[in-house]
């Protein structure tokens, strides 16, 4: 058991290094000198040079990544070559915005997906699941950008009862926190949601099947309390693994509906980071994000051997 | 055949238990219907499109902004005056075009990697999958922006970052099929026979996954309108005049209130071409393999 | 104890069940989808004590028969007819969740075929155990429900019970996981026990002790059984009386001696035939019957086996009614050794 955790979080920390050479190297490949671009066609190469030494980008592109990559546990990125402040307060800043929408978006998906999913399965014969499964496969097909901007038309431009976007910070005031909070969240959340119910669905109707639910039938358990009592643990595990790619598809999802909701969340720092060809705030950004996907990984990983006792062996 | 009775502990009502009850068929069939007429339309468009649309779709008419649908304008136009339905025509072929490649780019790396991962009993094919679950940490819309951000925005950008990211799937997809396939007892004979290992992956397994992999590239090409959209949305896809349904969406955006149809077009159109994959994928899942019934 | 002993205290004068009382009767037992007939007409009754063993190939029904019994037949297969449970005010069959749910577990439990895949696999076997108990009521407190689980583990024999409980089902034998299903089943004194080939999963040397285990379980309580197995063998240790099935049918019963010995139908002496490994065609070739066993819906019209069947007569064309008492005939036109319908 704790060498299987172990041997995960090596895996884990290679993963990281991996990740972090894959990003550094991809972003190193970008032609031009970042010095050459900050001062203009029109500095003297001795400023070129100069700056080159200030932004470190003299020095030899190993030392130059230790350096990069040795400042990341502590949640320094470096400094923009733009606006030449430093990135890891505004990452800071941003990644507070972007998890409460992710955070929020997915407890939403699973309050709605669980019990669904679940109702499909057990009636899956009959018309209220063939429903639940109809419309669950139709909210597949709408992409949460979509899903804002339709929520966005109805209920901040036709009725006016919620604002259209922007951003309160909870401390500010909580109150339009939540109301700013709410469309975003649907619109990550019931898309999500929709995928979820359908893989909830499918492991349910699986586990349904197993010979254990029967053998608790046959111990005098009704269907409904052997599938919660035998059904329900052993289903977490496929849908467990679905929710850490959800997690993933989420955190991008955030950065499309950020924009679309005027949120300053990470995403929206990404494109403007990509707008303004801030390379060492993009790259920092991607890391975050990259790192947060692997996090998730980690977590669903250990989280399975917490749930299925035959993956404890050895 | 003769069978001494009961020779093998086999589940007696196997054939009711494995048989999809006619209503799970019926409704397996009609998914698989719906998605390949919903695919259809989209292809069918998109092929028009070559020959024929009712407005030249770039053409931009001052006099003719923010129209209503017409007998003119089927459903109007948008705020250069330009036509919607032509607009709509050739964004479908950019749809189809982007998912195309990235898919097939996808396939033509994914599906070769995960055979020889299979079938390799050296390092390489645990470093391959290694790679491979590395790269799922990068999901599309991400690649692409980092692509954008280094080589400039563009349907290429798109393209390369969608089928990149979706090269995991295949190769996973590709890897579990071959590894049945392989220990089934008709290749071991072949091996036993002495056929090499490339002869086996040709004439054996790739023929008995190829099932999966249809599959998986129809579910692939859903995600991969949803990431085009998405991209082009944001300003990272296709460029502009180039007609494409994530950008009319965004373009939309400002008109909300004047004129929701604009958002709804694209909309409604995005979400056809994803309903459409995902409901032909599931219906040739249902065709392929039996056994998984009616979900 | 041994089995032996087991058999002489379970006194077998009475193994026709005519003179104790009847804990089961099915009758009339039809099991269908809605566009094929899965089982026809199934008639039996158990008394109590009573093993019953019943016989026949992969699909003719025998594990649809214990399914219909316990009221756990797949989704989209229905039964009708009549299964009554003694001391029951109402049939099995039709019965509502409720009324089954009282009944399985505490009056009638049954032994499923596959170890392996019958226990849930993320939940402690002690558990498991307990929680038959706990449901039906028969141990008040977790701490008694415990306390039993552990002596029934200790009575099917595991080694160890207090780290069999606490394991998870991977971490025992195929042998010691059906030990513990037969303690699940066993955990609240049932009247009525299915076993559904209990032992065909398991190592040739474990199945003997494990048909032992079964044996004394169902005399010491005094259980009736339905014990269902293609092989004959066991079924000659096991059981009293005979039913044998083929294609959703019974097509013959008798006590044990009279089915082996002097077996009527054709389709059970092809059976005996193809079990006995000393019996040899002309060409010195193992008998076999002919044919396979068709699909579920895909038998013929009239007699089920006639296809397969080389005493097929003109009148095989319609199914062949019951010669004999229920305890002891068969259906057949054209039946092999003395007939008992002239």
């Amino acid at each position: 058991m704790l060498v299987q955790v172990l041997r995960r979080l090596a895996v884990f920390v290679l993963s990281l290094v991996a990740a972090s050479v894959l990003v550094f190297a991809f972003m190193a490949v970008l032609p031009g000198d970042p010095a050459q671009i900050a001062l203009g066609v029109s500095a003297t190469p001795e400023s070129v040079a100069a700056t080159r030494a200030a932004f470190g980008t003299d020095r030899p592109l190993v030392v130059q990544y230790a350096g990069w990559v040795s400042g990341l546990p502590v949640g320094d990125f470096g400094s923009s070559y733009v606006s030449r402040t430093a990135i890891g307060p505004q990452i800071l800043d941003r990644v507070q915005v972007t998890l409460w929408l992710v955070l929020c978006a997915t407890a939403l998906a699973l309050v709605l997906a669980l019990p669904l999913g679940v109702l499909a399965a057990a009636r899956h014969r009959s018309a209220s699941g063939a429903v639940v499964s109809g419309v669950s496969q139709l909210g597949i097909a709408v992409p949460s950008f979509l899903a804002g901007i339709l929520l966005v038309t109805v209920f901040a431009v036709r009725l006016g009862v919620l604002p259209s976007g922007g951003w309160v910070p909870p401390a500010q005031n909580p109150g339009e926190f939540v109301r700013h909070l709410v469309l975003p969240v649907v619109a990550l959340g019931v898309v999500q949601a929709a995928v979820l119910t359908r893989y909830v669905r499918s492991a349910v109707l699986d586990v349904l099947r197993e010979d254990y639910v029967r053998t608790a039938r046959a111990k005098g358990l009704g269907p409904l309390r052997a599938l919660a009592r035998h059904g329900f643990r052993n289903a977490a595990i496929p849908v467990v693994t679905v929710l850490a790619l959800q997690v993933a598809t989420l955190l991008i999802g955030a950065v499309v509906v950020e924009r679309v909701f005027v949120i300053p969340g990470l995403g929206s720092l990404l494109l403007d980071g990509t707008a303004n060809r801030d390379l060492l705030l993009v790259q920092g950004v991607v890391m975050v994000l990259v790192v947060a996907v692997l996090l998730v990984n980690l977590l669903v990983d250990l989280l399975y051997t917490v749930i299925d006792p035959r993956l404890r062996a050895g | 055949m003769s069978t001494a009775p009961d020779s093998q502990p086999a589940a007696q009502p196997a054939p009711v238990l494995g048989a999809r009850g006619p209503a799970g068929r019926r409704r397996a069939t009609a998914g698989l219907l719906i998605g390949a007429v919903l695919v259809g339309l989209v292809v069918l468009t998109a092929l028009v499109s070559f020959v024929w649309t009712p407005y030249d779709p770039l053409q931009v008419d001052s006099t003719a902004r923010l129209l209503g649908p017409s007998g003119e304008h089927l459903l109007g136009t948008d705020k250069f005056g330009r036509d919607t339905v032509s607009q709509l025509m050739l964004g479908a072929r950019t749809t189809l075009f982007v998912g195309f490649i990235a898919v097939g780019l996808a396939a033509v790396v994914g599906i070769p990697l995960g055979v020889f991962a299979s079938m390799s009993t050296s390092w390489l094919g645990a470093a391959v999958m290694r790679a491979n679950d590395l790269l799922l940490a990068f999901p599309a819309l991400l690649l692409a922006i980092m692509f954008g951000a280094v080589f400039g925005a563009s349907t290429l950008t798109a393209m390369v970052a969608i089928g990149i990211a979706t090269i995991p799937a295949f190769a996973r997809i590709a890897r579990s099929g071959a590894l049945q396939v392989l220990s089934t007892e008709y290749v071991l004979a072949a091996r036993a026979a002495g056929r090499r290992r490339v002869g086996i992956a040709v004439r054996h397994v790739l023929p008995n996954i190829s099932g999966l992999l249809i599959v998986q590239a129809s579910v692939s090409f859903a995600i991969a309108v949803l990431a085009e959209a998405a991209l082009s949305f944001l300003g990272f896809g296709t460029r502009p005049p180039t007609p494409s349904w994530g950008r009319m969406l965004q373009e939309s955006q400002e008109f909300l209130y004047l004129t929701p149809r604009l958002a709804l077009v694209p909309g409604i159109a995005i979400a056809v071409a994803v309903l459409g994959f995902n409901l032909l994928g599931d219906g040739l899942r249902d065709r392929f393999d039996p056994k998984l019934e009616d979900r | 104890m041994t089995v032996q002993q087991h058999l002489r205290k379970a006194d077998p004068r009475d193994h026709r069940g005519a003179n104790r009382d009847v804990v089961l009767t099915v009758d009339g037992l039809d099991v269908a989808t809605r566009r094929l007939p899965l089982l026809t007409d199934v008639s039996f009754r158990l008394t109590r004590g009573e093993r019953v063993g019943l016989i026949g190939e992969s699909g003719s029904g025998k594990s649809l028969t214990a399914l219909a019994l316990m009221g756990l037949l797949p989704e989209g297969v229905h039964a009708e007819g009549s299964v009554r449970l003694a001391g029951a005010d109402h049939d099995l069959v039709g019965a509502s969740e409720k009324q089954m749910s009282w009944v399985r577990g505490r009056r009638m439990s049954m032994v499923f075929q596959e170890p392996m895949t019958a226990l849930n696999p993320v939940m402690r076997v002690g558990k498991q155990v307990e929680e038959g108990m706990l449901l039906h009521r028969t141990q008040d407190s977790r701490p008694a429900a415990r306390a039993a689980a552990l002596d029934l583990l200790a009575r099917v024999r595991l080694p160890d019970p207090a780290s069999a409980a606490r394991a998870y089902p991977h971490q025992l034998s195929g042998g010691q996981r059906q030990r513990v299903m037969l303690a699940m089943a066993l955990a609240n004194d049932p009247e009525v026990l299915v076993c559904d080939e209990p032992t065909t999963a398991l190592d040739v040397t474990v199945q003997a002790q494990m048909l032992e285990l079964i044996l004394e379980a169902s005399v010491e309580r005094d259980a009736a059984m339905l014990f269902i197995t293609h092989d004959l063998p066991v079924v000659a240790t096991v059981c009293q009386r005979l039913l044998v099935m083929y294609g959703g049918r019974i097509v013959e019963s008798g006590t044990v001696e009279q089915v082996l010995t002097r077996p009527r139908h054709p389709y059970t002496r092809g059976l005996l035939a193809a079990s006995d490994l000393e019996l040899v065609d002309e060409a010195g070739r193992l008998r076999t019957i002919p044919g396979t066993v068709p699909a579920a819906g895909q038998f013929p019209d009239g007699c089920v086996f006639r296809n397969r069947c080389d005493h097929e007569v003109d009148r095989c064309t319609t199914f062949p009614p019951w010669a004999g008492q229920q305890e002891h005939g068969f259906a057949c036109w054209n039946p092999t050794g003395e007939d008992v319908r002239a």
